[in-house]
């Protein structure tokens, strides 16, 4: 019964847990807002990339003659995943999902005898990934998003990939990330990079695509200037740092609502932690005094 | 209504600039400028730094300076993908000439010739820039 104290201190203390959660629900409320503009306006250019990129690909006369990152290097054999990440944790199951989906996609192709190496974006992603798959790490990129994802920095990690695949390290390079789609899901999503593939997945959710692509199923024969391997060879590269860029920019949203939603949840969770404390510290004192109004009580009978 | 128009889309990195039913839009080409009207060939080309001009019934309605880029024509669409994309009028003439300033010296002061070619690009934009402050309006 003597718990009065220990019960005030719990209190206090969940009070403060509270205080602390629900600041870093405003903060990453606000920093949302941002996030998902940016992730948003990324888009149209993204997509319009794709696409422009795609028709080309389609009407390329001699896949052996195009460029590398188009024509893939032949073999399947090295498997390349960029992960992205966040540096911080308290979003709730962010980079557990994105971990999640990396462990059974390396899984699935050490099982089918395929070399995988893993380039992770974030320091969260390193700590959940090391144990497991340590040596596959070949290189971790840490504070891509302080304070906001640059293009300059998608564009390092792009020109960063793109030189490993000119040394022959690696066959295929997938990215995965999580795809904002509202403040409160994140879809986890693998993009392959290289060689180009025109995304599918990430089409179905966008209607402007959709309808277009629809009425552009035709196909045509395009004339470049200059000459088809000339643009190529510019908008190849390029794509891969829009593309990398694009991933960061979601995935950067994607955290900023992660955060948002685990900290409400936390918030949440402290308030009802109190009103039970609260109970428990009122139901107490109640007993402590009706104790002590007993003992007075039958002292003055005994007189 | 869709036969005389052209659905012309300017995108940059950051959002989609533009996005209108135009008569003719005329566009930077890496060889040459070219106008794009209703019915156009499809055809890809890179974009040199420079000024698309947008026309709806013979007058322009947009100047809009790119840095570079790429642009997709089909009969009904042309897309341009910019780098950098902002209104003549925004272009602030004496930044630039700054700017322009600052990179030529950077190319006679670095010999490294990958952060030679940046600068160079660089100038090659600035030019551009003052290139589309100076040149008249043809209507």
């Amino acid at each position: 019964m003597a718990n009065l104290k220990d019960l005030r201190v719990r209190i206090a203390s969940v009070k403060s847990t509270q205080r602390i959660t629900s600041a870093m629900k405003m903060v990453a409320a606000a920093k949302l807002r941002r996030a998902q503009e940016q992730a948003e306006a990324a888009r149209p250019y993204a997509e319009r990339m794709e696409r422009m990129l795609g028709s080309v690909a389609a009407s390329v006369s001699d896949i052996s003659s195009a460029p590398k990152l188009l024509a893939g290097t032949g073999k399947d054999e090295v498997h390349l995943i960029v992960v992205m990440t966040t540096d911080r944790g308290l979003c709730g199951g962010f980079n557990t999902n994105i971990g999640r989906w990396t462990r059974q996609q390396v899984n699935k192709l050490t099982n089918e005898g395929k070399t995988v190496k893993l380039l992770i974006v974030g320091r969260k992603g390193q700590g959940i990934l090391r144990s497991e798959f340590g040596e596959k790490i070949i290189d971790t990129i840490e504070d891509t998003a302080k304070p906001a994802p640059l293009f300059n920095t998608a564009a390092e990690i792009a020109k960063r990939i793109t030189s490993m695949y000119e040394n022959v390290e690696f066959d295929v390079c997938t990215i995965v990330y999580n795809r904002f789609e509202s403040a409160l899901t994140q879809i986890v999503t693998p993009q392959q990079l290289i060689p180009f593939a025109l995304n599918t997945s990430s089409d179905e959710n966008s209607e402007t695509s959709n309808q277009e692509n629809q009425s552009d199923d035709i196909p045509v024969s395009y004339e470049y200037e200059p000459e088809e391997n000339a643009i190529l060879a510019e908008l190849l590269p390029k794509n891969m740092s829009i593309q990398v860029f694009r991933a960061m920019l979601e995935s950067f949203a994607s955290e900023q609502g992660a955060r948002m939603a685990a900290m409400d949840n936390a918030t949440r969770n402290a308030g009802d932690l109190i009103d039970q404390l609260t109970i428990n510290y009122n139901r107490t004192r109640q007993a402590f005094i009706t104790k002590e109004l007993i003992e007075i009580i039958s002292g003055a009978e005994a007189l | 209504m869709s036969e005389s128009k052209v659905k012309f889309e300017l995108v940059s990195p950051e959002r989609l600039v533009l996005s209108e039913e135009l008569n003719m839009v005329v566009v930077p080409g890496a060889e040459g400028d070219f106008g794009v009207l209703p019915g156009h060939s499809p055809m890809i080309s890179s974009v040199r730094p420079g000024v698309i001009n947008t026309y709806v019934d013979g007058t322009i309605t947009s100047k809009i300076f790119v840095a570079g880029g790429f642009s997709e024509v089909t009969g009904s669409r042309c897309t341009v993908l910019a780098e950098v994309a902002l209104p003549v009028d925004e272009i602030d003439r004496t930044l630039v000439e700054a700017e322009l300033k600052e990179c030529l010296e950077e190319i006679n002061r670095n010999n490294d010739p990958l952060s030679q070619k940046e600068a160079k690009t660089n100038v090659e934009i600035a030019q551009a820039k003052l290139k589309a402050l100076d040149s008249p309006v043809y209507q």
